[in-house]
Order: structure tokens, then C-alpha cells, then sequence
């Protein structure tokens, strides 16, 4: 399988995809390319966690296709997908470290799931993906003993073991202090150009992700509305980026929550 | 992932306590340790009222439980019933004319099967019949009889 | 008039939707097990919290069980002189009903609802997902060991319980009360039957452990990821649990003992 450099490393078309009766994607397109930092970049409540579920397999479109490294990942058979997920990293929001064992068998855990390798190897790689967040100390603790950030870290660390081609990072600065998010921006960034990993972060903190993206998707109501680098983006002059990227209240995506007038409302009339 | 050692020791107790506990339903409170299983041989007996002898009745010869009951059936001929017992396989020279009775353990206890030994040579096989038999007391005749006899007088 | 009849539609078809639900998942625990059974360390962990974490409350729960009921009996018993049967009654009663029974509701109460509230949040915390991604299956490296363990730990835990009780039963009626010692051990003997009694009661309590460890893992993977589901479906274990284990005890009773 010798795809070139230049082909992107996931491909996302015309995806739909519903929750009940609840429409949260109407045909997405995407193109991630490989090397590079791809943010996602949308209000709250827009499915872009459900958009990584999608790419890692965990849930399944109602139309359209999901290629990640040239394969169709909901055609893959169970085995085919486990063998894919490996090559994938996710670091989820609250880090989901397994609580009952410490930050040590936590980045250990996939290691001895998928290989053979001695005890002593695994302490050696584990150490090293410890040493690269700046954990190494902290390998005893267990994770109720770890701040929001360092358990963020220690999930990069645990992601990062299996060497994986890329990514997905799902809204990595929220609730953190300025320095633990510096500390992340700085890591992201890092880790990316140093494993030649592809990575995918979700969010919405406008600067934080800006400053490390080299390319953003906008997506609202389910739909791509802007793609550019972040550059772009701020100098666009559509309605819409620059109520996100300025953080206004009111514009393109309304203050209020749909509802029936304000006034026959406050009346107690019917509508 | 890593076990501790005592977290295996407790496991090897508990595991350990429970074939203990297994062992000790089977020998002590059950009758395994007394009859061995499906081994021994069938007999039947007919009697004319089995009152209410159930399967799984001792059959007893001197007070000693020999075998149990297996089966009660209707001969549909008959009438009489036929029953079913298992003789522990280690009594194997009762006399071809040992005679069986239904007899009660108490005044209100459970209704077991009497054997009384006889004296021939030729000795009980599977699929022997007992011929000598004497059925249940059935109180309610016994009364009745006894009411009977006392208004003749 | 119609809406109650909609209401009882939508209520069954909710039951069938679940019913459908745990088979699946039933079928995808079995599918997993020859991956845990080569990972006995896996099964070693388990069994210790949901089994050897139970014990001391079986225990003295079984002791006490057996102690009321050689109480209780030897009173009854000795209006009709036949407190000699005071052995068998404790015996059959433990090893036949309340061996099983009791100790499957207290295992549903202690081991149950923990093992629901336990994969229930790690689902909410993302963990099993997280799992996932690292691509390890979480039937196969958290449900399926739990599920064995109870499996494996709940017949255990019957016999204990039926074992103490009976001796237990021989502390209050041979101890305290001073009934012959002889009589208790060897009418026992004579009345309790191993295949009718011993290992009908065995086959019990296996499909008693095969029930609520069933239930219990699979409304902790089912629950909603929140902390008001998590703790419904922990109530809803320990619920539908006792509810099974009262049916199906008297299913397999009529089986058993009934000659229907």
C-alpha cells in the first residue's frame, strides 16, 4: 500500500448522520491531510465528538463514507477494524485513564494488549512516552491523583504507545489552567512534527487551536461552512467565521435557543 | 493487571472452602456416602394398597435401609400395584422367598417396605418378583373394621 | 381507552427491545470467552471481588439462616415428637430453597449491583470507549471475566451457605436444644438424597449465578452514561434480579421436585 504523500489520510464524504430524529450531520465533507494539524472547529453541541466516534469506527454514518489510509472503515470486518484502531490514537475529554490501575499500567495497558514484548521493554517504552509529556515522575499515582491536565498527558502518553499514524484529540483545553493548556498546545504540536504523526483536534477554544492548526474545518448545523488555514479563516469575510472566530454573541448562529414569540410566551398563550 | 500474590492465596482459599463445603453436602448430609449411586439390582413386589409409600422410601431388613423405592405403577389388569425397589448391590443373598410389607416408621411417619427374610437357597436377581406380600394399613379400614367388629358383638 | 392499550404496546415492545438487546450480548460475552480463559489472570481478579468479597457476608448470613431455622423447626417439630427430623429439615431446606435462593439475592445485593455500578461508570467516564480506541474489545476484557467469575463464584458461595447453615442448624438443635447429635447427622443421611437434593440445588444456584451476573453486567454496559442512570440501572439489577431468581427458583422447583 504505497499511497502517495499527497494523498489525504482520511476522507470524509457526504456523511449523514442522526441521533433519533435529531439531524446532527447533512453531508459532511472533509479532507485530512497527512503531517499535518487538522482542527475542527464548531459550537457546542455541533457532533464533533460524534465526528471522531465516526472516523474511529464507533459509530456508524446513515449515508455516505469514512476513508481512513484507504480503507472504508464501516465496511471492515471486527477483527480488520481492531487491527485499524491500533494505528489510531484518541485522547478523549476527561482522558478516560482506567481508574484501577496507575499512570504506569494505564500507558502500559495497550502495550501488553496487543504484544509480547518482556516486562522490561515494556518499562523502557513506557517510560520513554512518559518522559515525552514530562509524567516520567508521576508513573506510582493513580489516576484520582492526577489534576484534569496531567490526566490529559498521561492519556497523550498512553495514546502515543502503539506509535499510531495519527490522532484524535477531543476538546484537549477545556477546563484547563493557561499553563497545562500551554503545556498542551506546546505538546500537540511537538509530538506531531516529531512521530510525523497526523493529528485531528476537536474544539472550540478559538486561539489555543488557531495557534497550532495548519488547517480548519468550521462546522455548524451539520454542515462544513468555512475551510482554510486559520489565516484565512480570520480574514474571511463571511458573517459566519467571524461571529465564531471573534466569539460575538448574536450573528449567523442566534443568541436564543428556538422558541415561539417572547411576548405570547411571557402571556402564557398558545402558540 | 498485576495481581498482588495475597489476591491469588484468597482466591485459592475461597475456591478451596468451596469444594470443602461440597464435599461436606455430599458425604456428610447426603447419602452419598451410604449407597453408591445407580448400583445394585431392580425387584418388584405387588400389593393389593400401597397407602402412601412414595418412590424413594427405604426398603429395610431388620431396621438396616437396604435399598430404596424406585417406582409405583397401576397394573392396568390387576389393579394392584407394582412396585419398583433397588437393592443395594452388596445384599445380594437375600432368599428368593423374602416377603415384603408396607410398614409405617411411627405413629404419623413416613411408610417404608418391610422385608422379612424366608429360608430357600435360590437368592434374589434383577427382575425377581416378591411374591409374599402383605399391603398397607390403611387407617381409615382399620377403624372401620374395628366399629364393625364392636357393633356385632 | 385506546391509550392504555398504546401504553401496554409500547411498554412490551420496550421488553422485547431488551430482551433482544441482552441476547446479543449474551451471544458476545460466549463468543469471548476462549480469549479470557487464556488469561487466567484476568478471571483470578474477578473471582477475589466478586467472590471472595462476598464470602463473610454469606457466611454469617447462612450461618444465621440455618440457626433461625433449627429454632424455628425444633418448636413445630416437637408438637408431633418427631424432633429427631430436626436434621432433615434444616438440611433439605438449606440445600433444596434457601441455599440457592438467599445466598443468589445476597450475591445480587453485594456482588450484582457492584459489578452494574462498576462498568456502568466506567462507561460514563469514557473508559470503555477509550478502550475501544486502544482497540480492545471491553466484552471481552471487562464483561466477560466478570461475567465467569460470577459464574464460577456463585455456586461456591451456595454450598458455603448451605454447609454453614446445616451446621449452624447443629449448634442450635444438638447444642442448645439437646437433641441426640446421632440423629441429626443420620437422618439427614437417610433422607437427603445426592442426586435429587445435592445436585439439583447445585444446578440451581449455577443458573442463579448465570442469571444475575447476566443481568447485572449487562445493565452496566447498558446504562445511560450519566449518574442518574448509573444508578437506576444498579437499582434495576438488584430488582430484576430478586425477581428472576423467584421465578425461576419456582420453575425449576415444579421441575425438580414436582413430578409435573
Amino acid at each position: 500500500m504505497d499511497l502517495s504523500e499527497h494523498d489525504p489520510l482520511i476522507k470524509i464524504k457526504n456523511v449523514h448522520f442522526s441521533r433519533g430524529s435529531k439531524l446532527i450531520f447533512d453531508g459532511v465533507n472533509m479532507d485530512i491531510q497527512r503531517g499535518k494539524v487538522t482542527a475542527i472547529m464548531g459550537p457546542s453541541g455541533t457532533g464533533k465528538t460524534t465526528l471522531l466516534k465516526l472516523i474511529g469506527g464507533q459509530l456508524r454514518p446513515s449515508s455516505g463514507t469514512i476513508e481512513v489510509d484507504g480503507e472504508n472503515v464501516h465496511r471492515l470486518r471486527h477483527k480488520q477494524l481492531y487491527q485499524l484502531r491500533k494505528k489510531m490514537g484518541m485522547l478523549f475529554q476527561s482522558g478516560a485513564l482506567l481508574t484501577d490501575i496507575s499512570v504506569f499500567g494505564n500507558v502500559a495497558f495497550p502495550l501488553r494488549e496487543h504484544t509480547k514484548l518482556p516486562e522490561s521493554m515494556i518499562r523502557h517504552l513506557v517510560l520513554m512516552k512518559l518522559q515525552a509529556v514530562g509524567l516520567r515522575g508521576a508513573r506510582d499515582l493513580m489516576p484520582a491523583e492526577l489534576s484534569g491536565g496531567m490526566a490529559r498527558r498521561v492519556a497523550l502518553a498512553r495514546a502515543i504507545a502503539l506509535d499510531p499514524m495519527m490522532i484524535m484529540y477531543d476538546e484537549p483545553f477545556t477546563g484547563q489552567d493557561p499553563i497545562s493548556m500551554g503545556v498542551l498546545v506546546r505538546l500537540i504540536r511537538l509530538l506531531n512534527d516529531v512521530l510525523g504523526l497526523s493529528s485531528i483536534i476537536v474544539s472550540h477554544d478559538v486561539q489555543e487551536t488557531c495557534a497550532i492548526a495548519d488547517y480548519v474545518y468550521l462546522v455548524s448545523n451539520g454542515k462544513v461552512v468555512e475551510h482554510g488555514s486559520p489565516k484565512q479563516l480570520a480574514d474571511s469575510d463571511s458573517q459566519w467565521s467571524q461571529q465564531f472566530m471573534q466569539g460575538m454573541a448574536d450573528g449567523p448562529v442566534p443568541f436564543h435557543y428556538a422558541a415561539k414569540g417572547y411576548a405570547k410566551d411571557l402571556l402564557g398563550l398558545e402558540a | 493487571m498485576h495481581i498482588s500474590r495475597s489476591i491469588e492465596i484468597l482466591v485459592g482459599f475461597f475456591v478451596a472452602i468451596g469444594f470443602v463445603a461440597m464435599f461436606f453436602l455430599s458425604m456428610e448430609v447426603s447419602n452419598l456416602s451410604s449407597a453408591n449411586g445407580d448400583e445394585g439390582y431392580d425387584v418388584t413386589a405387588r400389593f393389593e394398597n400401597v397407602g402412601s409409600l412414595k418412590a424413594r422410601a427405604p426398603v429395610a431388613m431388620a431396621g438396616v435401609t437396604v435399598g430404596r423405592i424406585t417406582s409405583i405403577k397401576l397394573d392396568p389388569d390387576s389393579f394392584e400395584a407394582i412396585v419398583t425397589m433397588n437393592i443395594e448391590a452388596q445384599y445380594d443373598k437375600l432368599p428368593f422367598d423374602t416377603n415384603a410389607s408396607i410398614l409405617t416408621a411411627g405413629l404419623l411417619g413416613e411408610q417404608y417396605v418391610g422385608l422379612e427374610p424366608g429360608g430357600e437357597e435360590e437368592v434374589l436377581m434383577e427382575g425377581s418378583e416378591l411374591e409374599l406380600t402383605q399391603s398397607a394399613l390403611v387407617l381409615e379400614q382399620i377403624i372401620g373394621q374395628f366399629l364393625f367388629n364392636n357393633e356385632s358383638e | 381507552m385506546l391509550n392504555y392499550f398504546q401504553q401496554l404496546g409500547v411498554t412490551s415492545l420496550g421488553i422485547f427491545e431488551r430482551l433482544g438487546r441482552s441476547s446479543l450480548f449474551f451471544v458476545n460475552i460466549l463468543l469471548s470467552i476462549p480469549g479470557v480463559i487464556v488469561r487466567p489472570r484476568l478471571l483470578i481478579a474477578q473471582i477475589y471481588s466478586v467472590g471472595v468479597l462476598s464470602f463473610s457476608l454469606i457466611l454469617i448470613s447462612g450461618l444465621f439462616v440455618g440457626m433461625v431455622i433449627a429454632l424455628q423447626g425444633f418448636y413445630t417439630l416437637s408438637d408431633f415428637g418427631a424432633e429427631g427430623m430436626l436434621g432433615v429439615m434444616v438440611a433439605a431446606s438449606l440445600v433444596r430453597e434457601l441455599g440457592p435462593v438467599v445466598s443468589a439475592l445476597l450475591f445480587a445485593g453485594r456482588a450484582g449491583s457492584a459489578l452494574t455500578a462498576e462498568i456502568g461508570l466506567m462507561k460514563t467516564t469514557e473508559q470503555l470507549s477509550g478502550m475501544e480506541m486502544m482497540a480492545v474489545d471491553p466484552i471481552a476484557r471487562i464483561v466477560t471475566p466478570r461475567f465467569l467469575a460470577g459464574l464460577i463464584s456463585m455456586p461456591l458461595l451456595a454450598t458455603v451457605f448451605s454447609a454453614i447453615g446445616i451446621l449452624g442448624g447443629y449448634f442450635i438443635g444438638v447444642g442448645l436444644l439437646g437433641i441426640d447429635e446421632g440423629g441429626y447427622w443420620s437422618q439427614m443421611q437417610a433422607k437427603i438424597d445426592f442426586n435429587q437434593d445435592i445436585i439439583n440445588g447445585l444446578i440451581k444456584s449455577v443458573i442463579f449465578g448465570w442469571l444475575v451476573t447476566w443481568i447485572a453486567v449487562f445493565e452496566g454496559y447498558d446504562a445511560i452514561p450519566t449518574s442518574e442512570g448509573v444508578s437506576r440501572a444498579t437499582t434495576r439489577t438488584v430488582v430484576h434480579s430478586a425477581f428472576v431468581i423467584l421465578l425461576v427458583d419456582f420453575i425449576l422447583t415444579a421441575l425438580m421436585f414436582g413430578d409435573i
